[in-house]
């Protein structure tokens, strides 16, 4: 269970302040496959990296499985990340001197956890790279690099994964076998699944659909009941 | 999680920086070099001492004099013989060594020698058995430079003074005497049966009595000695043993490895400051893969654990590196120097040299790296998410961790610094030198990027506002690349200014004489002839200088002793009882300079006290005696009493016959004397016909040619301009990979803006000249701070460690700021290579 109440994030600019996320509440159970949508400066990526523990709001918590984030160190939230969250990002951010088996290894280690390498395996195999093991990214097209990003991402087993734009930098055939297997991987896997994005086909697919604009929840979809928490809300929401 | 785990992780994600780190790493490679080099060659030279104190004294003792030993010490001597004492016997003194068959003549050291000569050791010679021969017959051994001198030949038959002796063999090594000593004169050695059928120690004649005592093994030679002492002092016989001898000799090694040792030391810091700008531009690069690691759930801990990790092997190999080129200079530096040390060096490794230099090494590679590697732990995860360049990695003077590692990097330094030099004040003062430095270089870094701030007109042409705003734009690299480059030119110019002060020294000894024959030992009956000889030949006689031998007697009507007890100065220096080689004239020369009261005035002839004039630094330091005090004088058994009326600054430094003492004519002039004679020869090929002449006539004289002098004055300051060459071009070589890491440390930024300007049309030439003009900027910034600093830096070290005057060189220090300015350029224009192989589209793509 995800819970965010009362997010606002404010940025100092000389001497204005500038709110770009205003009183942002809502509840997303476990499970949910959730979008954020909204258009360029709406607070969606803001919106993103409070929910993950990335950044510290200016007011407002955040709690995931009921542990708060904002009473954790900056040390502590990412021990949190490493048990509990997982990541996928538009520009796949694999790291470049790893080759793909061992960029999906490290959310493992990190953890200390034994038989890494297997896992990393058999989920590379999964996203069909089965052969592509020992290459680096460099040596991978945008649609491969994602792949790994998603192998890496479900290598821990996650609660929650978190994914901004990631068919951003990919062509719509490539964007949607990863959009297939984001989603089948959610369904195996069992993790929550909240995903910024612009694409409307994307977005369409989610459960349930938060709108922002300006910093503001402005619309808050249901599709799949099942799926639904508390409305999403911001103060002074139209 | 496991710290194997981590490590393996942190080996792994180093893959593809390794080579770019390890470069950052190696700044520090030549300064652990030069330690690990210098450590080992003066462990070695301790070593190598220790084994062989015994032979480079002479013996257990040794007893010197530059007069016989008196009967009582000469009884002595006979009576340790008697006894079984193994004594050696050596009279040292300069004569013409005359080559009948090819007609050569040659001023030499010969050297009398008896039976038990050497006493440690053993003498080698070409052929084998020729020291041997010594005992047998009227024969010589000589150096090889001889007979390339006198074109003479192993068999021919050599006069030295009214002796003839047939040329043995040649000498391949001497214990306990540098093949560098026979520069000035070739060694020429005889048994000491021959010395009065020379007839070369006569009257006035200088000579040095030499005697070694070697004692049965345990028996402590200070301990030995003590007895004889007041005897020895009083004979004026100076004492020596081989455990002072060991003690000075270690004392030497040590401040001579503590000096070479701080140059060492520079270069290990100039590499630290190349690592610190190295691993920042490291640390740029890699805030992604930190940012996502961050993600992933790696605490800062973490982090900073897997970049150490990185940072230590690659300081490691980095100081491994300098290690084995460290040891490979060691093995070649007795090469070198064998000329100039009086010991075979038995080069070994040495492994607590070896563990000290890796472990200073990996110590200041990993102190400068943390620094910069310490902002890594503040990239913010949402860094993955969202690039923010401004909030990149800076470093934060209120976090405690780089308080921390500033302050231990402040007391590295001093601490090395105390390590390397003998004294802790030194040490201090060096460690404060540096940081004299840094703020100067600092400062000066900071006034060029304020100036250029300020000065830069709209006016000015596109390229060379661009290029002059580089300098104070966020993320500028002024700083690093002033530091770096000011101290680079400071280290070498530095170096360099002491070398040419110190050889300018030499150049004006040679050029500023007058004559070029000097011609000394001349007996009072013939002065003549020498002068007729000379002037027959249709040379000129510059001058012909009396000398008068002499000792102090009474000093304002007290014994020398008791005079030197009431001036506090204990038992009394070397200049109470030495016998003093004086001269009478009524005029100056032109290496003197009165610095105090008046030139010799007219003689009242009821007077009984006489004028002399001291040398000004005898009188003051070691006389301890003013204007109008009173001197008498021992002239050879007749006392002359002498009133103190002036003193003279002398230029001792050059060949003209100078005197700690001058007399008025009218006190000495009767008294029994020789003379010294400084001929002008006009061709130079005449000089040897000139020598070969007077040697025949009188063979007690001898002459020195100064321009074969001045040659091997040359060739000794080659052999040491060499050294220093290399020193120099050594930390020259330094400077290169730390102002890579300086201009990688900003690589990236520079590389953006030259894409986007690209992209917004600029030529490949304009954004050429953007980076010329920039990093000319700071080339030469960089070359005047580091010519001004080593102007100090020079300046102090010839005036207080050399104690000779000091002159700027404004060539060599021009022309290393030009190297340095190309350099910087250079090195600067090579990063504009990527810019124009990329595309624009993939470069910013990359940035």
């Amino acid at each position: 269970m995800l819970v965010a109440r009362d997010l606002t994030k404010e940025y100092q600019s000389g001497s204005h302040t500038l709110a770009v996320l205003k009183d942002v509440t809502f509840t997303i159970p476990q499970g949910a496959f959730v979008a954020i949508v909204g258009p360029s400066g709406s607070g969606k990526t803001t919106l993103l990296g409070l929910l993950a523990g990335l950044d510290v709001p200016s007011r407002g918590t955040v709690e995931i499985d009921g542990v708060g984030l904002h009473e954790l160190s900056e040390d502590s939230r990412a021990l949190l990340r490493g048990q509990k969250v997982g990541f996928v990002f538009q520009s796949f951010q694999l790291i470049p001197t790893l080759t793909a088996l061992e960029n999906v290894q490290v959310p493992m280690e990190l953890r200390g956890e034994a038989g890494a390498p297997e896992r990393a395996r058999e989920l590379l195999t999964r996203v069909g790279l089965g052969d592509r093991l020992d290459h680096f990214p460099t040596q991978l097209s945008g649609g491969e690099q994602q792949r790994v990003a998603l192998a890496r991402a479900f290598s821990t087993r996650p609660r929650i994964l978190f994914a901004d734009e990631p068919t951003g930098n990919l062509d719509g055939q490539t964007g949607a076998k990863i959009v297939e297997l984001l989603t089948a991987l959610n369904r195996e896997e069992g993790a929550t699944v909240v995903l910024v994005t612009h694409e409307r086909g994307l977005a369409d697919r989610a459960q349930r659909l938060i709108r922002l604009a300006d910093g503001l929840v402005v619309e808050d979809r249901v599709s799949d009941p099942a799926a639904a928490g508390d409305v999403a809300s911001s103060a002074g929401a139209a | 999680m496991k710290l194997g785990m981590l490590a393996r992780l942190a080996w792994r994600e180093s893959r593809t920086a390794r080579r770019r780190l390890l470069l950052y790493m190696s700044s520090i490679s030549l300064g652990v070099a030069a330690l690990v080099a210098i450590d080992s060659f003066a462990s070695n030279t301790r070593e190598s001492v220790r084994a062989q104190s015994r032979a480079l004294l002479g013996g257990d003792v040794a007893f010197s004099s530059n007069q016989k030993f008196p009967a009582a010490v000469d009884t002595l001597f006979d009576s340790l013989s008697t006894a079984g004492v193994p004594l050696a016997r050596v009279t040292t003194f300069g004569s013409m060594a005359f080559v009948g068959r090819t007609g050569g003549t040659r001023l030499t050291q010969v050297r009398a020698i008896n039976a038990s000569f050497p006493l440690y050791g053993d003498v080698v010679t070409a052929p084998d058995g020729a020291w041997a021969r010594l005992r047998t017959g009227q024969v010589a051994v000589v150096d090889p430079t001889l007979l390339v001198a006198l074109d003479a030949q192993v068999g021919d038959s050599l006069t030295i003074g009214y002796a003839q002796f047939e040329i043995a063999g040649t000498l391949t090594s001497v214990p306990g005497d540098p093949g560098i000593a026979s520069a000035i004169g070739p060694r020429v050695f005889i048994d000491e049966r021959w010395l009065s059928e020379t007839q070369l120690l006569g009257f006035g004649s200088r000579a040095q009595y030499e005697a070694f005592v070697k004692l049965p093994p345990g028996v402590n030679s200070p301990k030995w000695v003590a007895p004889l002492r007041p005897m020895m002092l009083k004979a004026n016989v100076r004492t020596r043993t081989v455990v002072q001898q060991e003690i000075n000799f270690t004392e030497a090694i040590g401040q001579m490895a503590s000096f070479l040792g701080l140059v060492g030391l520079i270069a290990l810091l100039l590499g630290g400051v190349g690592v610190a700008s190295g691993v920042h531009a490291f640390v740029t690069r890699k805030v992604d893969t930190v940012a996502v690691l961050r993600c992933l759930g790696a605490t800062s801990s973490q982090v900073l654990f897997i970049y150490v990790i990185q940072a230590a092997a690659m300081g490691f190999i980095g100081a491994a590196f300098g290690a084995v080129l460290g040891i490979a200079i060691q093995f070649g530096l007795p090469l070198v120097v064998k000329d100039f040390l009086p010991l075979d060096v038995q080069v070994s490794l040495d492994p607590a040299a070896l563990g000290t230099g890796l472990a200073v090494g990996v110590c200041v590679a990993l102190i400068f790296a943390l620094r910069p590697l310490l902002a890594l732990r503040r990239v913010s995860p949402l860094q993955a998410l969202r690039r923010d360049d401004a909030a990149l990695v800076r470093a934060s003077l209120r976090d405690p961790a780089t308080q921390l590692v500033n302050v231990t990097l402040i007391a590295s330094v001093i601490l090395l610094a105390i390590g390397r030099a003998d004294t802790v004040p030194r040490g201090l003062m060096f460690a404060v030198g540096i940081g004299i430095s840094l703020v100067v270089l600092f400062s000066a870094a900071w006034l060029l990027s304020e100036g250029a701030r300020r000065l830069v007109r709209p006016g000015w042409p596109y390229v060379l506002r661009q290029g002059v705003a580089n300098l104070y734009r966020p993320a500028n690299q002024t700083r690093s690349v002033v530091i770096a480059l000011g101290f680079g030119s400071f280290l070498v110019t530095t170096i360099y200014l002491v070398q040419e002060n110190l050889v300018r020294q030499f150049d004006i000894t040679a050029a500023a004489s007058r004559g070029n024959l000097v011609m000394f030992d001349i007996q009072d009956d013939q002065r003549e002839g020498v002068e007729r000889a000379i002037v027959d030949g249709k040379h000129q006689v510059i001058s012909m200088t009396p000398i008068v031998t002499m000792r102090i007697a009474k000093i304002n009507g007290v014994d020398p002793q008791e005079h030197a007890r009431q001036s506090g100065q204990g038992r009394g220096s070397w200049a109470y009882r030495r016998e003093y080689r004086s001269t009478y004239r009524d005029t100056m020369v032109v290496t003197e300079k009165l610095t105090a009261g008046k030139w010799f005035g007219e003689h009242a002839a009821d007077d009984t006290l006489h004028e002399v004039s001291l040398e000004q630094e005898l009188a003051n330091e070691n006389l301890r005696v003013k204007i109008g005090d009173v001197i008498t004088w021992d002239v050879q058994g007749v006392l002359v009493s002498t009133k103190v009326t002036s003193l003279r600054e002398v230029d001792w430094g050059r060949f003209d016959p100078n005197f700690f003492a001058v007399f008025t004519p009218s006190a000495i002039r009767g008294a029994p004397k020789q003379w010294a004679a400084v001929a002008a020869v006009s061709d130079e090929s005449a000089i040897a016909p000139l020598q070969r002449r007077i040697v025949e006539r009188f063979p007690n004289v001898a002459s020195l040619d100064i321009s074969l002098v001045r040659k091997t004055i040359n060739d000794i300051v080659n052999k040491v301009s060499l050294a220093i060459r290399f020193l120099a071009l050594f930390s020259l070589g330094m400077g290169v990979p730390v102002l890579f890491s300086a201009v990688a440390a900003t690589r990236r930024d520079r590389l953006r803006e030259s894409v986007l300007l690209k992209t917004l049309g600029a030529t490949q030439r304009q954004v050429l000249r953007i980076l010329f003009a920039e990093y000319a900027l700071l080339g030469t910034l960089g070359g005047i701070c580091g010519m001004g600093l080593a102007t100090v830096g020079g300046w102090a070290l010839v005036t207080f460690v050399f104690e000779a005057p000091f002159q700027f060189a404004f060539g060599p220090a021009a022309t290393i700021a030009a190297v340095m300015l190309g350099m910087a350029v250079g090195i600067g224009l090579l990063t504009a290579r990527e810019v124009f192989r990329e595309t624009p589209m993939a470069a910013l793509r990359e940035a």
